[in-house]
C-alpha cells in the first residue's frame, strides 16, 4: 500500500511554479509511486521490438541506441503522413486552457504537465522546432524545443501517466484527443526501446498464449471447470461451457482477469448463469482468451496483431457471431479499430439473438455485440426470470469506465440492465458520469503497484464522487463494465472509500437469475449471504 | 516575459508602419505591395495548410462519443453528441464552429476546504470566445462595404444593426466595443490565472497583442481620427479591381490599420489561428459513431506478424490434449 496518508496525498496545489516549463528535468528516484517499470529485455526480444536490455529510469544512462534522435524524427514524419489526427492535433491548439483541469492525473496530483494541453506540448513543441516553418526560423520563440535527453525522460514520463481516458476531448473545441497524442507518442518511445513492462508482458504473453495473463490451455480450463464448481454449489446447477466447439453459434469472448481474478471472476460466474438460462450456443475459446487489448497502450501495429486471434479463431469454429464481455479497452478497439484492421468479418452473419429475434443492425458489419446490449435486449423481451429482492444488500452506482463511454457510448444499456437486476441504484454527480466520467487512474498499462501514488492520486475524482453518493445513499457498491476497474478500483476504494466494493454488471445479474431446478441460493455469487444488508466492505 | 516579448515585436512592428507610411512615405508599399503580398500568403498559406491536412489519410473513425450510441431500438440514442450518420455529424460539427458547443461544456474544478472535489460550470470563456469570433466576422462583413459597389443590402442592414443605438456620432458600432472587450478579457485571462499564464507562449500572446492592434487602430481611425472613407473606399477598390491607386489624403492611422491587417492575414497560415478550418477536419468530430455498422478502410492498412492457431496449437498440443481440449490436428 501507498506509504503516503490521504491528508498527504489531498495537500494538493492548482497553482503552478513560477518558472516555465520548457527545461525538464526529473528526478525519477524522488518520484517513486509516480513511473512504472521498464519492460523486461525478454518480453522485447519475443515480440521483436527493437532495443530489449535491462535498464532502470533512475539510471543516468538509459542505454539509447546512437541514432535515438533521428529514430524519433523519422517516426514523426512517417506518422504525420499517416495520421490526420496527429497532424490536426497539433497544429490547432490556441492553449485555451479548457482541458487544463479536465484530466485525473491533474485534478490529482496538480502537476502542471499533467494538463492535457502540456502534455500534448511536450511533443508538441518538438514538433514545432523542427517540423515547422515558423519553429525552423524562430525556435523558442515561436514555442520550439529541442529533442534533448531530457526532454526524452519527460516524455517517457509523461506519456506513461495518461491513461488515454479522452475525457479531456470532450472539452476541447477542436476535438483534441490527448488518447491518440499519447498512443503515438508512445509508439515513438517504442521505437527506441522505452516501454513499460505492466504493457509489454501482457502484449507478449498475449500473443504466446492467447491472453494477457500468460494462462495457458490446460490451465484456462481448470479455471473455467474451477468457477463451475463453486457455480454448483451456489445454485446446485451444473454448467460445462465448451471449449474450441467448432460449430457453436456464437463465440464468446472476455478479458482474461474475468476467469482469473476476484472480483472479476465473479462477472464470468453471471454470463455462465445467463447463457445456462436462456440455453445459449456458444463456445468459449482457449486461444481467442483475452478480450483486452494491451497493444492498445503500445502501437496501432499491436493492436492488429492481438486482435487478429478473434475474426481467425471465429472464422475457425465456423460461428455465426461474437459475443464479448465486460471490458472497457477491449471495446475500444473493437468498436472502433478491429474491423478496420482485420475485418471485413464476411464469413460471419449479423449478430441475431437466438431468444429473442432481435437482429442486431448496429453491429451489421463487425458482427460482434456487447454483453449489455445482448442482456438488456433480454430483459426488455422479458425473457429473464429475475429477483432483484436477491441484490437487496447492495446500494449500487455505475462507474462509467472511459472507453466503452467515450469511444463508443454505451450509457443506457447497462443501466438499464442494473436497475432491472437490482433494487436500489443511485447515480454520482452528473460531472463525473457518462460522457464526463473519470478514470479509475490505472488504465493504460498503468495499474501496477510501482506506480501507486499515482493511480490513487489519478483515481481521486472517480473516488471522491462515490464517496459522495455513499455518505449520501448509502452506495456499497461500484459496478462497472470493464476489467481494468475491477482490477483496480479495489485497491482505490480500499484507500479511499473502504467501504465500497467493486464489481461488475453481470454478476448482479448472476444473483438475480432465477435458474429451472436450481436449489434455494443461501448465498449471492461472491458466498455472502442472500438478504444480509450490511455493507459489502470487506469484498 | 513571453507577453512582454509578443507585445514588443508588436510594438517594433508598429515602428515600422510608422516610419515607413508615415515618415518616409512610402504609400505605395504600405498601401499596395503589402497588402497584396499578404493576401496572397494568407491564400496560397491557408490552401496549402488544408490540403496538407486533408491529404493525410484518416486511417480510423475514432469520434470522441459525447452521447448515447445508436443500438437498439427502444433506446434513443444521441444524435448530436454521437452521430450515426451524416446528417448527425454535420449538426454536431454546426453547432461546434457556430456556438462552439464543447467549450460550453467547461466546468472549473475546485478542492473544497472539506476535501470535497466539484466542478462548477465556467461559461465566461465560451462567453468570450463567442463574442469575439462573432463581432470579429460582424466587422469582417461590414468592411465589405469598402470592396464592393454598389455596397450590398446585406452589408447595409448588418451595419444598421450593428449601430442600432446610434450612440454618438459617427455611429457607435456594438461590435467595436465588443470585440475590444472580448480580447481584453482573453489577454486578461491569459497573464491572470495561473495556469494559463503557465501554459501561454509568446505566440498566444502575439496573436492577441495582433489583433488588438487591428481593432484599436481601427477603432482610433474611426472615432478618433477620422479618416477620410472616401479616399479609404478609393483605395480598397483599387485593390479589388486590380487597378490600385494611392490617394493623397489618407492619413497615416489609416496605413497603421491595414498594416496590421495585412500581417494578420500573413500570420494566419503558419499559426494556431488556423484552427478555423482544423475543427472541420479534426476526426473526432467529424466522423459518424457508426462504426460497428459501417466498415471504416485504412488506406495504408499493414500486414503484421500474428501467431496463427495453427502455431498455437503446435505449441500447446500435448497441454491441449490432456486438457480435452479439441484440436484440428490430432
Amino acid at each position: 500500500m501507498a506509504e503516503k496518508t490521504q491528508q498527504e496525498l489531498l495537500q494538493i496545489r492548482y497553482t503552478p511554479p513560477r518558472q516555465g516549463w520548457m527545461d525538464p528535468s526529473i528526478d525519477f528516484q524522488s518520484r517513486r509511486g509516480s513511473w512504472s517499470y521498464p519492460a523486461a529485455g525478454k518480453n522485447l526480444t519475443y515480440l521483436g521490438f527493437p532495443n530489449p536490455r535491462e535498464w532502470s529510469p533512475t539510471d543516468e544512462d538509459w542505454k539509447l541506441p546512437d541514432n535515438w534522435r533521428e529514430i524519433i524524427f523519422q517516426g514523426l514524419r512517417e506518422r504525420l503522413k499517416k495520421y490526420r489526427s496527429l497532424r490536426v492535433f497539433l497544429d490547432t491548439c490556441v492553449r485555451c486552457g479548457a482541458c487544463a483541469d479536465k484530466c485525473h492525473f491533474f485534478i490529482g496530483s496538480g502537476d502542471p504537465k499533467n494538463m492535457p494541453v502540456l502534455r500534448a506540448e511536450l511533443l508538441r513543441s518538438v514538433y514545432r522546432r523542427d517540423f515547422t516553418t515558423a519553429g525552423k526560423i524562430l525556435g523558442g520563440l515561436a514555442g520550439g524545443r529541442e529533442l534533448t535527453p531530457e526532454v526524452l525522460k519527460e516524455w517517457y514520463y509523461y506519456f506513461y501517466q495518461c491513461t488515454e481516458c479522452r475525457r479531456c476531448s470532450v472539452f476541447c473545441p477542436y476535438g483534441i484527443d490527448t488518447a491518440e497524442i499519447t498512443m503515438i507518442a508512445r509508439e515513438l518511445l517504442n521505437l527506441v526501446g522505452l516501454n513499460i513492462n505492466w504493457v509489454m508482458e501482457p502484449v507478449a504473453n498475449c500473443d504466446r498464449t492467447g491472453n494477457h495473463l500468460g494462462i495457458q490451455p490446460h490451465t484456462f480450463k481448470d479455471n473455467v471447470d474451477f468457477l463451475c464448481d463453486e457455480l454448483a454449489d451456489i445454485t446446485g446447477i451444473h454448467i460445462d461451457p465448451p471449449i474450441n466447439k467448432k460449430g457453436a453459434e456464437v463465440l464468446f469472448i472476455v478479458p482474461s482477469a474475468d476467469y482469473f481474478a476476484d472480483p472479476g471472476i465473479f462477472t464470468f460466474m453471471g454470463y455462465l448463469l445467463l447463457f445456462e438460462h436462456i440455453g445459449l450456443d456458444y463456445t468459449l475459446s482457449a486461444y481467442a482468451s483475452e478480450g483486452g487489448n494491451f497493444g492498445l497502450f503500445t502501437s496501432h501495429d499491436t493492436i492488429k496483431r492481438l486482435n487478429y486471434k478473434m475474426y481467425a479463431e471465429a472464422k475457425r469454429l465456423g460461428v455465426k457471431w461474437i459475443l464479448g464481455g465486460e471490458c472497457g479497452h477491449m471495446w475500444r478497439v473493437i468498436h472502433q479499430y478491429m474491423d478496420t484492421m482485420n475485418g471485413p468479418a464476411d464469413f460471419l452473419e449479423v449478430p441475431r439473438s437466438p431468444v429473442t429475434g432481435t437482429v442486431f443492425d448496429h453491429t451489421a458489419s463487425t458482427k460482434m455485440l456487447h454483453i449489455c446490449e445482448f442482456t438488456a435486449d433480454l430483459i426488455k423481451n422479458g425473457r429473464l426470470r429475475l429477483d432483484p429482492s436477491r441484490n437487496d444488500r447492495y446500494r449500487v452506482t455505475f462507474h462509467d469506465s472511459c472507453n466503452p463511454a467515450r469511444g463508443m457510448g454505451i450509457f443506457e444499456e447497462p443501466r438499464y440492465v442494473l436497475k432491472s437486476v437490482c433494487n436500489h441504484f443511485f447515480e454520482m454527480p452528473d460531472n463525473t458520469i457518462r460522457e464526463q466520467t473519470f478514470c479509475c487512474g490505472g488504465g493504460a498499462g498503468l495499474g501496477n503497484d510501482e506506480n501507486m501514488e499515482m493511480r490513487l492520486r489519478g483515481g481521486l475524482p472517480r473516488a471522491n464522487a462515490v464517496e459522495y453518493v455513499h455518505q449520501k445513499h448509502g452506495v456499497n457498491l461500484l459496478t462497472c463494465i470493464c476489467a481494468i476497474d475491477r482490477a483496480t478500483l479495489p485497491t482505490l476504494m480500499e484507500y479511499w472509500v473502504p467501504e465500497v466494493g467493486v464489481s461488475g454488471v453481470h454478476e448482479l445479474v448472476g444473483n438475480a437469475l432465477l435458474m429451472a431446478g436450481e436449489n434455494e441460493r443461501a448465498t449471492d455469487l461472491r458466498g455472502e449471504p442472500i438478504g444480509d444488508k450490511e455493507a459489502a466492505s470487506d469484498v | 516575459m513571453r507577453a512582454l516579448s509578443a507585445l514588443l515585436i508588436v510594438a517594433v512592428l508598429l515602428g515600422v508602419v510608422w516610419l515607413g507610411a508615415g515618415v518616409a512615405g512610402w504609400h505605395a508599399v504600405f498601401g499596395v505591395a503589402i497588402p497584396y503580398a499578404a493576401v496572397l500568403i494568407f491564400l496560397v498559406g491557408l490552401v496549402w495548410r488544408v490540403v496538407t491536412w486533408a491529404r493525410s489519410p484518416v486511417p480510423f473513425r475514432i469520434p470522441t462519443t459525447c452521447g448515447q450510441q445508436r443500438s437498439l431500438p427502444w433506446i434513443s440514442s444521441s444524435t448530436l453528441e454521437s452521430p450515426h450518420n451524416g446528417w448527425g455529424v454535420t449538426r454536431r460539427l454546426a453547432l461546434e464552429a457556430l456556438l462552439f458547443r464543447s467549450l460550453f461544456r467547461n466546468t472549473r474544478t475546485e478542492l473544497t476546504p472539506a476535501k470535497r472535489l466539484v466542478y462548477e460550470s465556467d461559461k465566461y470563456l465560451w462567453v468570450a470566445a463567442l463574442a469575439f469570433h462573432w463581432s470579429f466576422l460582424l466587422i469582417f462583413l461590414r468592411h465589405l462595404r469598402f470592396f464592393l459597389q454598389p455596397v450590398p443590402q446585406l452589408v447595409s442592414f448588418l451595419e444598421g444593426l450593428d449601430g442600432f443605438f446610434q450612440l454618438a456620432v459617427p455611429t457607435l458600432f456594438l461590435s467595436d466595443l465588443v470585440i475590444l472587450a472580448a480580447l481584453l478579457y482573453l489577454l486578461g485571462r491569459r497573464l491572470i490565472n495561473s495556469q494559463l499564464r503557465y501554459i501561454s507562449l509568446p505566440a498566444d500572446y502575439f496573436a492577441l497583442f495582433l489583433l488588438l492592434a487591428v481593432a484599436v487602430s481601427g477603432v482610433l481611425m474611426r472615432y478618433v481620427t477620422r479618416v477620410d472613407l472616401v479616399a479609404a473606399k478609393e483605395l480598397a477598390m483599387g485593390l479589388v479591381t486590380f487597378s490600385p491607386k494611392v490617394p493623397a489624403v489618407i492619413g497615416t492611422p489609416f496605413y497603421i490599420h491595414i498594416f496590421f491587417v495585412s500581417l494578420l492575414f500573413a500570420y494566419f497560415p503558419f499559426s494556431k489561428l488556423t484552427h478555423m478550418a482544423g475543427v472541420f477536419l479534426s476526426p473526432t468530430r467529424n466522423l459518424a459513431n457508426n462504426n460497428r455498422a459501417r466498415r471504416h478502410v485504412n488506406p495504408w492498412n499493414p500486414e503484421v506478424e500474428v501467431h496463427t492457431y495453427a502455431q498455437w496449437e503446435a505449441d500447446y498440443h500435448d497441454k491441449l490434449v490432456a486438457a480435452g481440449i479439441p484440436l484440428d490436428k490430432e
